[in-house]
Parts: C-alpha cells; sequence; structure tokens
C-alpha cells in the first residue's frame, strides 16, 4: 500500500526552484533513503511530507503530496494535525531543556492528554521503542541535556513516536553521532519499520545501503533514480546514480 | 619583531584589563561614598517614620512606601505590554519594513529623555484623563519610560532561544501558541527577568518622570489610594538636596536616603538574580 506520494511536484524558495517535477511513491512499513549532494533538495523534499517548509517565508509549492491518498496540501488540512501523524527526527539532536520525562509527555501534553498514569505508560513505551528506556529509566527526572548526543537523538525519536505517527522523517539523524550512536540508531530504524513508514534523508551512502529498502537519488532538484536501494548501489541505470554511489562526485 | 608584537599585545591587555577593572572601581567608589556617609543616619526609626522638623529630622517611611509604590505600579502596566510586544515583534512578525520601523521606534522611545516622559505624562495622565497628581499618573509615566527596555532586553531574549526547539515543537504537532508558552517562554525566562531588572532600577531612581505626576514636596502620610500622592525617594533626595529648609543640616538625611535608595535597587536585583539562577539551573544540570 502507497503512504506517501508526490505528483508532479515543483517547490520555489522565493524565485529559486528548489524542487522540479518529483513524481515519487512509497509504500507503507518501508525504508526509503534520500541520496544526493548537498543542496540538491531531498531535505526539502522530506519537510514538504509535514509541511515544515511551510514556516520558510516566500516559499511555494505546486502539484500534489498525498499521504494514505490525501493531499495534504488542500484547504482543509489541519497542519497540526498532519504533524501528529507524520513526525519528524532532525538532524542536530535537539530535546527541549526539560526532564527526560517531560521531552516524551510533551506531543502527549500538546495532544490535551493529563492522566499521569496514561502519560507514564506511553513515555515508557516510547522509550521502549527508541531502545533508551534501560539507558534512562532511573533517571527520568532528570535534565534531557545530560544525555550524550546519541542519547539525545534517541530521546527525540521516543519523543516524535509517543503521538504515535504513522510515518517518521528523519532528516540526517546521525550526522552528528559517533559511530557506535550511529550503529545504535540505524539498528533502531531497522527495528522500527515494523510500525511505521520511515524516510531518512542521509549523505552516508553506506547507511543508507545499510538501513533502507529503496533508494531515490537527487541531483539539483531533480529526482534522478527510485530504485530498490541493492539496484541503485549495484546496477543503477543512469550513469549520474552510478557517479555518485561509487564516489566519483558529491 | 616579534617582541614588539608581543609589548603591542601585553598593551593592549592592560589597557583592556584597566578599563573594566576601573568599573568595578567606579561602582566600589559611588557605594563606599554613600554608604559611609549615609549609613550614621539609619536606624528603625529613620526606616519607620515621617520627616520631621523641616526634613532634618525624623524618618523617610513615606518615600520609601512611595517608591516601592511606584516600581509595582509600572511594572505592573509595563511588564505584560512589554513582553507581549516583544512576542509578537519575534514570533509572529515577518521580517520587513513593518518590523524595522517598530523596532526603530522603539529604539527611539528609549532615547526620549526622561523629563519629556515626565511632561507627556503631565499632560496624559494627570490632566487630560484627570487622574490628578497620583500614584497611578506616575506609575504610568514610568512605564512608559521603561517599556522599550522591557520590549528590548524581551526581544534579545526571545531571539537567543535556538530555531531548533521551536522547530522541534511544530513537527509534534503543537501550535505556535502552545510552543511560545511552553517552550520559548521559559528558555527565555531568565534573561526576560534581567531586562525586569533593569527596569526596577530604572524605575525606582528615576526624578523627572515623578516631579509633575505624582511625587510629593511633603506628605508625612501614606497613600489610601491609586489617586493619592506620595513622596517618593528619588525626589526626596532632590528636594533635600537642594530645595530644603536648612540644607545644611538635612546632608545626613540626603545620604542616608541616598543608601536606602540604592539598597532597594540592590536588594531587588539580588531577588531577581536568585530567581534568573535558579531558572537557569532547572534544568541545564
Amino acid at each position: 500500500m502507497v503512504q506517501i506520494e508526490t505528483k508532479d511536484l515543483n517547490f520555489y524558495y522565493g524565485q529559486v526552484q528548489a524542487l522540479r517535477n518529483i513524481n515519487i511513491a512509497m509504500e507503507k512499513n518501508s525504508v526509503t533513503a534520500f541520496i544526493g549532494p548537498s543542496g540538491c533538495g531531498k531535505s526539502t523534499l522530506l519537510r514538504l511530507f509535514n509541511r515544515m517548509n511551510d514556516l520558510i517565508d516566500g516559499s511555494r509549492i505546486e502539484g500534489k503530496v498525498m499521504i494514505e491518498g490525501a493531499d495534504i496540501y488542500a484547504r482543509n488540512v489541519n497542519v497540526e494535525d498532519l504533524r501528529k501523524k507524520v513526525g519528524m527526527v532532525f538532524q542536530k539532536p535537539n530535546p527541549f531543556p526539560k526532564s527526560i520525562f517531560e521531552n516524551v509527555a510533551y506531543g502527549l501534553r500538546v495532544n490535551g492528554i493529563s492522566s499521569r498514569s496514561e502519560i507514564e505508560g506511553i513515555v515508557e513505551a516510547s522509550l521502549q521503542s527508541a531502545a533508551l528506556w534501560s539507558e534512562v529509566k532511573d533517571k527520568l527526572n532528570k535534565s534531557a541535556l545530560q544525555l550524550s548526543g546519541g542519547q539525545q537523538q534517541r530521546l527525540c525519536i521516543a519523543r516524535a513516536l509517543a503521538v504515535a505517527p504513522s510515518i517518521l522523517l528523519m532528516d540526517e539523524p546521525a550526522s552528528a553521532l559517533d559511530p557506535i550512536s550511529t550503529s545504535k540508531i540505524e539498528e533502531l530504524i531497522f527495528e522500527l519499520k515494523k510500525q511505521y513508514t520511515i524516510v531518512i534523508v542521509t549523505h552516508s551512502m553506506q547507511q543508507a545501503a545499510r538501513v533502507s529498502d529503496r533508494t531515490a537519488f537527487f541531483y539539483m532538484g531533480v529526482m534522478v533514480e527510485f530504485d530498490d536501494t541493492t539496484t541503485i548501489f549495484t546496477n543503477p541505470k543512469e550513469e549520474r546514480t552510478l557517479n555518485y554511489v561509487t564516489g566519483r562526485f558529491g | 619583531m616579534a617582541d614588539t608584537k608581543r609589548i603591542k599585545q601585553s598593551i593592549y591587555f592592560w589597557i583592556f584589563r584597566a578599563m573594566s577593572m576601573m568599573v568595578v572601581f567606579i561602582l566600589v567608589a559611588i557605594l563606599y561614598f554613600i554608604v559611609s556617609r549615609g549609613i550614621g543616619v539609619i536606624n528603625w526609626d529613620f526606616l519607620t517614620k515621617s520627616p520631621e522638623e523641616g526634613m532634618v529630622k525624623g524618618g523617610i517611611f513615606p518615600a520609601i512606601v512611595g517608591t516601592l509604590c511606584l516600581i509595582a505600579g509600572s511594572l505592573i502596566f509595563a511588564f505584560p505590554v512589554g513582553v507581549f510586544s516583544a512576542i509578537y515583534l519575534n514570533e509572529y512578525m515577518k521580517k520587513g519594513r513593518v518590523k524595522s520601523f517598530l523596532q526603530l521606534m522603539t529604539n527611539n522611545l528609549a532615547g526620549v529623555p526622561s523629563v519629556v516622559f515626565g511632561l507627556f505624562g503631565m499632560a496624559l495622565f494627570v490632566n487630560k484623563l484627570k487622574f490628578g497628581d497620583s500614584i497611578i499618573a506616575g506609575s504610568l509615566t514610568l512605564g512608559l519610560l521603561v517599556l522599550p527596555v522591557i520590549i528590548r532586553t524581551t526581544e534579545e531574549a526571545l531571539k537567543a532561544v535556538d530555531d531548533n526547539y521551536r522547530l522541534a515543537s511544530y513537527a509534534m504537532g503543537a501550535s505556535k501558541l502552545y510552543t511560545i508558552k511552553k517552550v520559548i517562554l521559559p528558555i527565555a525566562l531568565p534573561d526576560i527577568i534581567t531586562g525586569l531588572i533593569l527596569s526596577i532600577g530604572r524605575v525606582s531612581g528615576e526624578t523627572a518622570p515623578i516631579l509633575f505626576t505624582v511625587a510629593a514636596y511633603f506628605l508625612p502620610k501614606l497613600p489610601h489610594s491609586i489617586f493619592d500622592q506620595v513622596m517618593a525617594l528619588p525626589y526626596h533626595l532632590y528636594v533635600l538636596a537642594t530645595s530644603g529648609t536648612n540644607i545644611e543640616e538635612a546632608r545626613p538625611v540626603a545620604f542616608g536616603t541616598a543608601l536606602v535608595l540604592v539598597m532597594i535597587v540592590l536588594f531587588t536585583n539580588i531577588i531577581a538574580n536568585v530567581v534568573r539562577a535558579y531558572y537557569n539551573k532547572k534544568y541545564k544540570k
């Protein structure tokens, strides 16, 4: 079943066209990696899926973005509801300067859940899902800023999971982390795809090859190629893709 | 060559160091000057009695109460107005001419001499709105005076909040208002309190804005409502130093008054700094 789909998508920052005629469809419970050199539009496309680009003055979109068959840029769409369904993890771990518990509970409070036992249950479950529970269960009331970078990023994943999204967008989630933390995040992605549809932007081709089912290669705002990850890395159809994945440019 | 470079380095180092030390020295000198001359008259009666015998005897209790009323009154007005304006400016307004214009005007307002605020306050609050010389007229005038200070410090405090926190909150489906209330303001609070500290110092020390709007030359009783006049420390000091019945004899009382004024400001600063430190520490370690 197709979960995310774009149709003839163009996107502009002011006069600059950042995405050109993107048509892509992502299956439910799959991991899709977006790769390509800096400025190729991969992060821009990711941020269109939860309408984070709305926040940028002078940006403009043409075409359609469909999530579960519904156009998320239609006039009657509530952006806040959309973002509860489409969670996001950012490049730089950005836990709030609150306690570990309050970080995960934040989205629940946003949703108006106030029952203490309900919140505690979901916080624990979310931390379990993010493979962080055993490390933090004795210090839930400590500041999230005390955690290591890798733990902070898993906390951000737990925070995103707490509001029960069906899609998880990850914008270079491991680029600020050390190799051990990175491999933990990658293992986590592998676990999470059983329940979530994941789209991950990454600069690391090894990471794309390790975690994703399908890979899209972007260059200068164009989606050059989109195929099974093994095909992209072993037998791409386009020469530009081959040059990029073999490290000849980018 | 290397030697001249090193000498130059060290000359500048000492200039920087000397200047920063000088600031400390100036503050210590002022405090010493006031404390050494004022401490002699400070006692329980001085703090709790009204002025007597042409203001050369007795205490300054009405002026202390008056100044505290004016601090409270002006901040009740200026703090919400200032913080709300700053939130609008920083969180809601898009970059552009209107925003630049508003910021420019805020800066200009900060540059208006305080005596002009006094005249304006007299014209608007005392005469036009018929509050008369009163706590409310004086508080509103002082409030206008510190409004730009509060707006600017709050704006800077909000600007210093990392955008990643805003993005994280929006990405969770939080509304703008919820994000401001639950994420941005708590982070910015310590710095917003700094603005409040500056405002308290400013409000308690200004003489010109209260001259035509609230301050009484001699009023040995306490106010009963916000429409009463009060004595105030800075004006009382001015009176004692320039136009009392016996200036020479009133001099110790004047220094005592100055000392109390400085103590009030220092004390509020310390309280505000404790609050600031508390919020800073709450989650950062």
